[in-house]
């Protein structure tokens, strides 16, 4: 079976790595168009760069399992920062590398119970429509702008990864009188334990208000928004941290499904990226997966951590062209 | 066991379709992309002339490449790059009809504040997904 996974996954990476390869044989049969080509001013052949994106997403998809982070809050500093594509671009593509993300884990998780709609609802009526804002704010900015923001924030993510504590069962002595009306409670089976855990909300108000920032930010870097949806959701208002975890990757898949449209729309979206994105990033996810059942991720997470302090830097210094 | 410990109708009802939509729109996304490296369909900016135009601002990628923003792509799946747009769409719209599909049951269960809630996405998912909001050029 394992065996199975392997050659189906090996497949699949040589499959995608031949499609691009094989595009530059149909294109190269192509006369060159008039107009004079980067590729003739570069010594990269064009189809080199959606290759390495594929390769590079591939073990981004590994990395982030590892690290316990989504894969859009990686994709868009280093791609942004290595990879000689435009942030509009890059930002439209790592919300759809989210989004894909999101969508393929969130009806499994809804399944077993784990993301929870009645939580989830509230919450990404604000975080949609507030992404829509960040989007709009973030495509009619300059590009020097939004590195200086996108670094800024990167870095900002750090301190909260090496900061922000967890809690598995967060004491919540009284549910708020919004979430008692909104009947935000639940009960979830913990498989370790084999118990049932009961658990309800409280700061309601105050979390919904966090999300209309967490929305904004979404939209304007297309990061996806794990990073901030979790600690708001465990730590502010008291869901359990599974539950917490499952409804925030369900939650993206509404979040950036408001903001992915309005790249898709304003044509901030290029197929060569996003597909070779998606896929490498699926399918290092698949592997991620497995490694991870063998392997200590304490280590990995640290590694993840120096990449965004390195990824969110060069975002800043590439800002403030002092790195370009 | 309390009710709750397994998924609610609404949440099995959203989980359902989100699954068979996620499912169909990567296949989708898939075989497009493959018609697409096969040059089968002619793309609209030829491959090779990609490089001069990922690294634009979208405002000036959209000039040069005589690209209209919105719904236009629907008028360009004859061109391989365009074809892809089929499951971008899909994937980015798939949230929609999962929405839909729970309205009608959360009336039923006289949920009426989650179905305001779910319309109310509806509303805003559909603003987002109609092009009628367009950003500024920088």
């Amino acid at each position: 079976m394992a065996r199975k996974h392997v050659k189906f996954i090996a497949l699949a990476v040589v499959f995608f790595a031949v499609l691009i390869t094989a595009g530059f044989v149909f294109a190269s049969g192509e006369p060159p168009a008039s107009v004079p080509t980067a590729a003739a001013n570069s010594a990269m052949p064009w189809w080199a760069w959606p290759l390495i994106l594929f390769i590079v997403t591939f073990f981004m998809g590994i990395v982030a399992v590892l690290g316990g982070v989504g894969g859009g809050v990686l994709f868009v500093p280093i791609i942004g920062g290595f990879f000689p594509f435009h942030i509009d671009f890059v930002r439209g593509a790592g919300l759809l590398v989210a989004l894909a993300g999101a969508l393929a884990a969130g009806p499994g998780l809804l399944k077993k119970g784990m993301a929870d709609l009645r939580l989830a609802i509230p919450v990404a009526v604000i975080a949609s429509s507030c992404a829509i804002v960040g989007a709009m704010i973030g495509l009619a900015l300059p590009a020097k702008t939004v590195n200086i923001a996108l670094g800024g924030t990167i870095l900002g993510i750090v301190g909260i990864m090496l900061l922000a504590k967890k809690s598995e069962y967060p004491d919540v002595p009284k549910a708020d009188n919004l979430s008692t009306v909104l009947r935000i409670t639940g009960v979830y089976h913990e498989v370790s334990t084999g118990q049932d855990i009961n658990w309800k909300i409280h700061r309601t108000p105050q979390g919904l208000a966090t999300f209309i920032v967490i929305g904004v930010m979404a939209g304007m870097f297309g990061l996806g928004a794990g990073w901030a949806n979790v600690p708001v959701l465990n730590l502010m208002m008291g869901a359990p941290l599974k539950v917490s975890v499952a409804t925030s990757k369900f939650l993206l898949s509404i979040t950036d499904t408001s903001a992915a449209w309005i790249y898709v729309n304003n044509g901030a979206v290029l197929p060569m990226m996003v597909v070779p994105s998606i896929i490498g990033i699926m399918l290092g996810s698949i592997v991620g997966v497995r490694i991870l059942t063998r392997t200590k991720p304490a280590a990995v997470r640290y590694i993840v951590i120096a990449m965004l302090l390195f990824a969110g830097s060069r975002a800043m210094l590439k800002g403030l062209e002092i790195w370009n | 066991m309390d009710k709750k410990v397994m998924a609610t109708e609404e949440q099995l009802a959203y989980a359902k379709l989100l699954d068979s939509g996620m499912k169909t729109g990567l296949l989708i996304l898939i075989v497009t992309f493959a018609v697409y490296m096969s040059a089968v369909l002619t793309p609209h900016v030829p491959l090779e002339e990609l490089p001069n135009y990922w690294k634009m601002p979208v405002h000036k990628y959209l000039a040069a490449a005589d690209i209209h923003p919105g719904w236009a792509w629907l008028g360009m799946v004859g061109k391989g790059d365009f074809l892809n747009f089929i499951g971008i769409a899909f994937l980015a719209g798939v949230t929609i009809p999962c929405y839909i599909r729970i309205i009608p049951i959360l009336f039923a269960k006289k949920d009426t504040t989650y179905g305001v809630l779910a319309i109310i996405e509806v509303l805003v998912l559909a603003l987002a997904a109609s092009g009628i909001l367009k950003a500024g050029g920088h």
